[in-house]
This record gives structure tokens, sequence and C-alpha cells, in this order.
């Protein structure tokens, strides 16, 4: 701004200031709203006005992860005495843990779904990741022929939309039987990511100056150890950004999961809304469910704050 | 493009000496890659224009038989499906102008001495980061017309959001403005950072008006990154699925996607939204060219 700082200056700076926190608070009143209501009780989630003060609990994420039925009648004393902590915690919202025939308890749908969201999320990252870096590498320092266009091409398969390649995919991997596998969505997420990691890493790549390796070949090295052991050390940081925007791409994916996967290799992002039925849901389980899924994301993005503004404009916009 | 750290491709350079040729590991990068994208995107499609010409459907035995042109026909001259890309037009316009108008103006607001700058903007790029069906479901919770904090903290009472058939639409494309005014704030801040701080200060020596100033400098500065944002968020939001598919039901929020995913899924008529899948693919691939082509631009500057 002017390097003269009037009064008029600096009254328009507090201004700002009040409307940058105004705008902060109400970007993140939602994000609030479902870490506050995973460790609401029951009764407190749907109240008018709704309840901002409250005594924190940790019966939603029991609840999420257990199977549980509605209590026709109230436990006796001693069920209850005998039950363990948590168990009380359902106990006391009207429920009942859902027991095998051995007394083992059933565990819901959520934590298997979980699993298979870290499975997806970690394979197809390491995957997209690794075949990018060396993509990366022979773009950023080899002549190519038509190099524009290959680079338009991988692109563009980022572009279309997830329905659209949906369809074929699933009608291909009905006859190969890889519908509801682990692998035909990590196929499908590192061939989508794969697209992102070459262009990301090839802006990274650039900016290695190509003299250090250059230094490297003319004491012998060959090509190879020179981009392992020079290029790929330099490289460290933009691998790391790049492998967590795969990853947490992946990770919120939604639409081929829905069309792709119905139980066994089901991902949280599809799981979550399908516990939504028709009648009045238990909203406190759902934002513990929202509030687990969406931890991992909200660590990495502070991580990741020097790096998005490249990671976003598909490393075309550097800071 | 960067051309200075290309090197010229030489087989008998000192390197291939010993071990691999540059040539050997140029290709050894670069085609597992590219044949990845042709076997798994591009193959599919071929796949899927087969298809488009047939009447089949998945979830019957019968063999597909080939219709021509048939699926291509009907489609264009079904009014519904051009009902489906009105409601899409109309969610872009809506949903990108405020991500812009969001956006944008926030930027500015940062783009001033503001204590904690860097931990602000991190928490206001969150919402973007997060994954659009998971937090668009508890939107849901939010718009309730009884006890939705939305009604609640502007005093509508038990105004309908998501069951009114007139409102679906813009509660859809709030939830959007929300997720991604962000993403046009992150570029446009980039821009606004990127003016040459003696343009202001010799405005300042003229004494140009902040209105003059703004449309003067700022703004023609800006555009080429804000135009890059804007193409990205329209062609992200002409794909919109999850978030509109979640929250309504409404037939006024049956956006082209939510038409083609029931296509296809839901009354299995595979090689019908084969077709419609080409038609939509079509007008991507216009949009990204653009895209592609505004990115070279501004990268070469």
């Amino acid at each position: 701004m002017a390097a003269v700082t009037t009064s008029a200056e600096r009254s328009l700076n507090k201004l700002a200031i009040v409307g940058v926190l105004i705008v902060t608070i109400i970007f993140l009143a939602p994000i609030y709203w479902i870490a506050s209501t995973a460790f609401k009780p029951r009764n407190l989630a749907t109240t008018i006005p709704p309840t901002v003060v409250f005594q924190p609990e940790i019966s939603p994420f029991v609840k999420l992860f257990t199977k549980r039925s509605q209590l026709r009648t109230a436990p006796t004393p001693e069920q209850y005495a005998a039950a363990p902590w948590w168990e009380r915690l359902v106990f006391d919202g009207g429920e009942k843990v859902v027991r095998s025939g051995r007394g083992e308890v059933q565990w819901s749908g959520y934590p298997s779904r979980f699993m298979n969201s870290l499975i997806v999320a970690i394979t197809s990252t390491i995957l997209a990741v690794g075949m990018g870096t060396f993509t990366a590498y022979g773009f950023s320092r080899f002549k190519i022929k038509g190099e524009q266009d290959l680079l338009f091409f991988i692109l563009s398969t980022r572009m279309l939309p997830p329905v659209v390649v949906a369809i074929p995919m699933f009608l291909m991997y009905r006859v190969v039987g890889l519908n509801d596998t682990h692998w035909g969505l990590i196929i499908l997420y590192t061939a989508f990511n794969l697209s992102f990691s070459v262009w990301l890493m090839k802006g990274f790549m650039d900016e290695i100056p190509k003299e250090y390796e250059e230094a490297a070949l003319v004491d012998g090295y060959t090509r190879m150890e020179a981009f392992f052991k020079i290029v790929l050390p330099e490289a460290a940081t933009g691998i790391a950004a790049t492998a967590v925007f795969c990853f947490i791409t992946a990770w919120n994916e939604y639409a081929f999961a829905l069309i792709m996967t119905n139980r066994r290799a089901q991902t949280a992002p599809p799981f979550i809304p399908s516990q939504v039925g028709s009648g009045l849901p238990d909203w406190t389980v759902i934002a513990a469910g929202t509030f687990l899924f969406l931890l991992p994301v909200a660590i990495f993005t502070f991580l990741l704050r020097n790096h998005l503004l490249r990671g976003m404009s598909f490393g075309a916009i550097r800071k | 493009m960067a051309t200075a750290v290309m090197t010229t491709l030489d087989p008998k350079s000192r390197s291939a000496a010993r071990g691999m040729s540059d040539l050997t590991i140029r290709n050894l990068f670069i085609i597992p890659t590219i044949v990845f994208l042709i076997v798994f995107n591009i193959f599919p499609l071929l796949y899927s224009l087969g298809y488009s010409f047939t009447d089949f459907r998945a979830s019957s035995p019968a063999a597909a038989n080939f219709v021509g042109l048939q699926n291509y026909r009907e489609l264009l001259n079904d009014p519904f499906i051009w009902s489906n890309f009105a409601i899409t037009a109309k969610y872009v316009i809506v949903s990108v102008v405020g991500q812009v108008i969001v956006g944008f103006g926030v930027a500015l607001l940062l783009n001033r001495d503001i204590p904690l700058k860097g931990l602000l903007t991190t928490l206001l790029l969150l919402p973007m980061m997060l994954s659009m069906a998971v937090v668009g479901l508890f939107w849901k919770l939010l718009y309730d017309p009884s006890f939705g904090i939305i009604n609640y903290t502007l005093g509508l009472g038990s105004f309908e959001w998501l069951s009114n058939p007139d409102m679906a639409l813009y509660a859809v494309a709030i939830t959007d403005i929300w997720m991604w005014s962000p993403f046009v704030m992150l570029l446009s801040l980039a821009g606004l950072s990127a003016v040459p701080k003696h343009l202001y200060e010799a405005a300042a020596i003229d004494r140009a008006g902040s209105f003059y100033t703004f449309f003067r400098i700022t703004l023609p500065l800006v555009a080429p990154i804000l135009m890059i944002a804007i193409i990205f968020r329209t062609m992200e939001a002409f794909k919109t699925f999850d978030l509109a598919y979640i929250l309504t039901s409404q037939p006024t929020t049956e956006v082209i996607s939510i038409r083609l995913y029931k296509m296809a899924f839901q009354e299995w008529q595979t090689g019908r939204s084969c077709a419609l899948a080409y038609i939509v693919l079509i007008m991507i691939l216009a949009i990204t060219n653009i895209y592609v082509k505004y990115l070279n631009k501004v990268k070469e500057r």
C-alpha cells in the first residue's frame, strides 16, 4: 500500500482487520459446528436455540464404532454395573451394544470404511507420485517432440468428469472383476492423480538447476546415479507436497467410490452419507464420523500451507 | 516454458559411455505414464464411444444392437436434457460469480498489514481442502428449517432451503461458494502480492483516488490470474456432482452430472448414457482447452 501512512489509511486498515475476522468466523462456523456436535449428547444436537455451551462427552464416538440397537427395556442395575464404561454411555442414550452369540461386541461399518480409505489413498498416492516424479524429470530435462501436446493430454485426463469416466470403467471392471475391490479404486485414483503429480513435479524439477547434475555427470556419475543421488534429494520437499495433495484428493473422492464400490472396498465418503436414513438421523454420530474423517486433512492443510498456492493451480503459479 | 533447463539429447553423450543412454532414460521415465493414462483414460473412452451407438443396457443380458446416431439425435432433441444443462448453467453462474465476489473481496482485505495474516489465510483455506461429500452432508443439518443454525442466526424462522424447489439450487451454490471462495482468494492474493509497490507509490504521489488506483492499477494486473481462477472454477462447477447429489433430490437441482449418473446407474440406459457422456466430454474439453491456453500465456509472463 501507499508509503505514506495517513490516519485515513490506518483506520481503513482497522476496518480490514475487523472484516477479515468476521469472514474467518463465518467460514469456520460450519467446521466448528461439526467438531462441537461430535462431542454433544444426542438430545443437545438439535435444539432451538442451538446449544453452544455443554458438557462434552465421548459417547458419539463409542456409538460410531459399535453396532447398536434400540433398548426395549431398561438394563437391570446388575447389567448396568457389569458393563464397561463405554457401554454404559450407550445404555444412557437408550440403546444397547449388539453382541454376537459368544458375547463379542459387533463393530459398526465405520472402522472398515476408514481402513479402506487409508489403503486406497496411501497406495494410489505412492503410485501416482512415484510415476509422476520420473515423468516430470523426463519432461523437465529432455527435449520431447510435441511436449506441449503431451502435457495437455496428461492434464486433460484429469479434467474429465468422474461420472463420464466411471461408466466405461464400471463396464470394464465388471468384465475383469475389479468392481468393489481396493485395486479397482487404486487404479482409478492413480490415473486421476498421475496427471496432477506430473504437472506439479515438473514445476519443482524445473527449479532444480541442471548444473547440479551436469557437475555430477562430469564427475563420472551416470544419468541414473545423478537422478537418484542429486535430483531426488533436491526434490524431496516437492515430492512430499505433491504426495500430500494426491493423498487429500484420493481421500476426499466421492463419485468414483460411490459407483465402483458398495461394501467390501467402500471408502468413507460414500459410506458416511449412506448412514443418514429416512428417519431422524443421529447427527452426533454423523458428526463424530465426519470429524475423524476430516482430521487428517485439516492437519495436512497446516503442514502444506506454504505449498497450497502451487498445488491448487497445477503448479502454474508460484509463490 | 523453461527452455533454459533443457538438455540436448545426445545418445553419445558422456554419461552414455556408462549406464543407460539419455534416450533410454527419457523413454523409461515417460512412456509408462503415457501408457498408463492411455489404458485407463483413453481406452475406456473409446470403449464407451462404441457403446454410445448402441441400445446396450448393462442390467439386461440382451446383446447390444447398433442403432447409429439415434442416441445422440434423441438426446439433443430431448427438452429435459436441455433443462438439465440450463440448471447446470445457472448453477455455474451463481456459484462462480459468488466465489469471485467473496474470494476477491477477502483477498483485498487480506492484502494489507494484518496481524496473524498467515494463520488467518490458512484457516480460511480449510473449507476447500475438505471432502465435498462429507462436509456437504453436514450442511443438511445447518440448513435444517427447524433446528439449523443458519435459520437461527439469520432469524429466518423455519425457512425451507433444501426442500424448497426454488431455493435448493441456491442453497447448494451457497455451500459451494463457502467451499471454493478460498480458492479464488488464494489465487487473487498471489496476483495482488505481485503488483509492484512502486505503482501504488506513484499513484499516491499523483494523488490518484483509491477508486482510480483500483480500476487502473490493481484490477488490470490481477486480471490474468483471476481469469485462471474463473475458468478453473467454471470447469469444476460444470462437472459438479457430489454436493448437489448429497444435499437435495429436487428436480430443480438435477445438474447434468446427476442426470448422467441416474441414466447410467439407476435407469441402466448404458448406451444412451455413453452418448450423453460424450456430449458432456466435448463441452469439458472445449473449456479445458481455453484453460490450458490461458495457463501457458500467464506462465510465459
